[in-house]
């Protein structure tokens, strides 16, 4: 079945560039308890601006941190530290695999 | 129906261990898992491999499945036989494992649906009035989608639950606004066009990964992007002026004296769009003339004796 919304044009947000967020948004939006994001935000998974918790300020970045770290939590049994270090990596990968094209199209040339 | 061989999914054996059926899981949802995996069907591999994996850890259905016999095929026409459960008792709930996503029609046939939740999608514990699930996707986009901004057929497919209680495969096309200045890897959000909610509650967002169709000139890094630009040995060695094609159109870009392969040239402020644009840089790459003619080899043979010049000096010591 086919619904078409080809008429309206859905306006959208950069998750990664939006405003920052508190504590409660991030939850809202990540659908994950505020105990679970203080325990991310010790293992340093994510890192907000500001003291306490009730200051905390996420940047729009922590959102698919969050949500992917869940999800590897959940299927590769990954506890917080390991997520972490995995997120980490899988920001570098993307980086060197980026590199890497720029330079193999230097060759060929 | 296909038939589905899940010890070959697997890779084991199928008098494997209990034990190695485990290790065989974990090494494969590692190696698939869509959030790691760089494999283009890791989706599909990690749902196959979370299916045979539901099956094969439970000594129950492992064993149901094993008296289908081993003379079955992957791919073949299935039809169960007729009472082929009878006596095995399956103890229902969370059969099917944590995260399982729909499994297959074979699955379905055989062990029934169990509670299924949502898999590549986020949990929601939440009773009552519960806001819908987040629901994700990927999109492919053009570089110049980012550059201007731009508006997006986007088709979807998901999976709904029909009133008969069968998943169906829905299709929805949606027009999406590409905000300008987005980059590879990062997510747009569309309120409200996720999971519908449940009892009144509001429905979740849908996420939309991005990603970007591959370039034949320009290539991106994070929110710069680069041109390898071919030059003549005379514009690296003398400077020239020379057109450049970026993607805001033509520019004249001056190529300085002493240029070398390699060398960047920075047009500040060039790349992906945003609040912090990144740059745009031409890379220089020096391209040699072929010598065909007479006329062109003497050229060489000049060139040659012109200079005191051994390339090897330098750079070996």
């Amino acid at each position: 079945m086919t619904e078409d919304n080809r008429n309206n044009v859905l306006q959208c947000e950069i998750i990664e560039t939006r405003r920052e967020m508190s504590l409660s948004d991030l939850c809202e939006v990540c659908t994950v308890t505020s105990e679970r994001i203080v325990q991310l935000v010790d293992e340093g998974l994510v890192d907000p601006v500001g003291r306490e918790p009730a200051e905390w300020r996420f940047s729009g970045r922590s959102v698919t941190r969050v949500v992917v770290a869940e999800r590897l939590s959940r299927d590769l049994r990954l506890n917080a530290a390991g997520a972490a270090l995995v997120l980490d990596l899988l920001d570098e990968v993307t980086q060197l695999r980026q590199r890497l094209l720029r330079l193999e199209e230097t060759d060929e040339s | 129906m296909e038939f589905k061989d899940y010890y070959k999914v697997m890779g084991v054996e199928r008098d494997a261990a209990q034990d190695e059926i485990k290790r065989a899981y974990r090494k494969l949802a590692r190696k698939y898992h869509p959030d790691v995996s760089k494999e283009s069907d890791a989706e599909q591999r990690f749902k196959e491999v979370g299916e045979a994996y539901a099956v094969l850890k439970d000594p129950e259905k492992r064993a149901a499945y094993d008296q289908l016999g081993a003379d079955w095929k992957k791919g073949q026409d299935f039809q169960p036989p007729p009472n082929w459960d009878q006596g095995f008792e399956f103890h229902g709930g969370d059969a099917t494992g944590r995260g399982a996503e729909e499994f297959s029609d074979f699955f379905e046939t055989l062990f029934g649906r169990g509670d299924f939740r949502g898999g590549f999608t986020r949990a929601d514990h939440r009773s009552s009035a519960a806001r819908g699930e987040d629901t994700f996707a990927k999109i492919v986009v053009d570089l110049e989608d980012s550059y201007r901004g731009a508006t997006r057929g986007v088709t979807l497919k998901h999976t709904e639950i029909g009133d008969d209680g069968r998943p169906t495969l829905r299709e929805r096309t949606l027009n999406v606004k590409i905000p300008k200045g987005v980059r590879p890897g990062q997510h747009i959000r569309l309120a409200k066009q996720g999971s519908v909610g449940v009892g009144g509650g509001a429905s979740g967002d849908l996420l939309l990964e991005i990603a970007f169709r591959q370039h034949p000139k320009f290539l991106v890094e994070g929110k710069d992007v680069y041109l390898n630009l071919r030059v003549a040995p005379w514009e690296a060695e003398l400077g020239a002026s020379v057109k450049m094609s970026t993607p805001t159109g033509d520019v004249d870009l001056t190529i300085p004296r002493h240029s070398k392969t390699g060398q960047k040239l920075r047009l500040k402020g060039r790349g992906l769009p945003g609040k912090e644009p990144g740059d745009f840089y031409a890379v220089l790459q020096i391209a040699l003339p072929r010598a065909e003619t007479d006329d062109e080899k003497a050229a060489y043979r000049e060139f040659a004796s012109s200079f005191d010049f051994d390339p090897r000096r330098d750079k070996e010591g």
